[in-house]
């Protein structure tokens, strides 16, 4: 028997907020994955929408990557705002 | 059994009411949905043409230290269109589309981008007075009605902070050298104030919109509630900073516990947002060739993408 594919669900909890990555599932198709998602991740009210993509169509960074991938951003220090030196008496800064 | 646009309205409304956000699958009524295009296309061509007056002096930084830092801010303000296109992709618009008419002229961006940038201390004072007085509006922004646009600006928000101190660092250094430096910086002080309290929008009763907007949540606060709050922040700014505002009429009102000030120009406020400022010609000309002149990098990924999925 063929494997079922596999789905990842994203929740999202309350109006406003992003949908989050909650876990994954097996399901035949998309309309028996979004069921199948409510069924294991919304049983106490977790959510108020929920997204199931295919986990074979999300494209992932490799975590082998991950230096070269985020390195060039780590040596930018000027990018963050306490690199800059307000006196305390500034206000609203 | 079909549910009325009656139903659909109350419920909208009832969303509204209760503070909760919209989101993209909800339904809503067609006008909020296309006062909601026009506001977050604006805000992100804004971003767009936003780099224009700064993009001007990375090549004539005066240290590479300076050069970084005006790089990684340009870059962000691309960053920041890109939040917002995607936000009003999610109302049914495509950023092809938005891309198109601000080409065309037909949607707006900020007057403020519309002056010139002359001097090197006018890259301190837009980090200073214009990201200033743009966090003014957005940090009520996130918690307008729709879910997508507010989390874009929260997100903008949180990065808004380093443009901010980066410009008035920049100027606290200046003002501590020549006297001549601290001329640049007052000069710059001089031509950036009143555009920059422009950027509000005009007086709330000759902003006919802001009522529906407020009654939305899009809007949280009226554009005289927000300069007023962004004088009172710039007051004491301005005096740590060693500079003078250019508005006789700035005082510290002890009833109101608020300064009173002076009323820009409004005829020049119309007249920019119209076309006629002093630089509307050229950022929608130099978007326009950059905007084409990238045309054989797109056509350049699409047909790689093509051969790589072969």
């Amino acid at each position: 028997m063929s494997e079922w594919p596999l789905y990842e669900v994203f929740v999202r909890s309350k109006r406003g907020l992003n949908h989050v990555h909650v876990g994954s599932l097996h399901a035949p198709d998309d309309k028996l994955a979004l069921m199948h998602a409510r069924d294991v991740y919304t049983r106490r009210n977790e959510g108020v929408s929920i997204w199931v993509v295919k986990a074979s169509q999300i494209t992932a960074s490799s975590p082998d990557e991950k230096d070269p991938l985020f390195a060039p951003s780590g040596d930018k220090v000027y990018r963050h705002p306490t690199f800059y030196d307000i006196p305390e008496h500034v206000p609203h800064l | 059994m079909t549910v009325t646009e009656a139903e659909l309205t109350e419920h909208f409304e009832a969303t509204i009411e209760s503070n909760d956000r919209v989101e993209p699958r909800d339904w809503m009524p067609e006008a909020y949905r296309k006062t909601l295009i026009r506001q977050i296309a604006q805000h992100a061509h804004s971003e767009i043409i936003g780099m224009q007056p700064e993009g001007a002096w990375i090549s004539r930084a005066p240290s590479l230290r300076r050069k970084a830092i005006l790089l990684a801010k340009v870059q962000d303000e691309a960053g920041h269109g890109l939040y917002l296109y995607s936000a009003a992709e999610t109302l049914g618009t495509s950023r092809r589309e938005l891309t198109d008419k601000l080409l065309a002229g037909t949607q707006k961006y900020s007057s403020i981008f519309n002056y010139p940038t002359p001097s090197y201390a006018d890259v301190g004072t837009i980090g200073w007075l214009v990201d200033g007085a743009a966090i003014c509006n957005q940090v009520p922004l996130c918690r307008t009605s729709f879910g997508p646009y507010g989390r874009a600006m929260i997100r903008i928000c949180k990065e808004e902070s380093f443009h901010q101190r980066q410009g008035y660092e920049l100027l606290m250094t200046m003002m501590r050298g020549t006297d001549e430096q601290r001329e640049m910086v007052q000069e710059s002080v001089n031509r950036f104030w009143w555009p920059a309290l422009m950027m509000f929008g005009p007086p709330d009763d000759a902003s006919p919109n802001t009522a529906q907007s407020m009654a939305w949540g899009i809007k949280r606060n009226t554009n005289d509630e927000l300069r007023q709050k962004f004088v009172d922040m710039t007051v004491p700014q301005a005096k740590a900073l060693g500079v003078t505002l250019p508005d006789p009429d700035l005082r510290w009102n002890s009833e109101r516990q608020a300064h009173d000030f002076g009323q820009p120009d409004w005829d020049e406020f119309w007249a920019v947002v119209k076309g006629d400022g002093p630089c509307n010609a050229q950022r929608l000309e130099h978007c326009r060739k950059a905007h084409e002149d990238g045309a054989w990098v797109r056509e350049a990924a699409a047909a790689f993408a093509l051969e790589e999925s072969r």
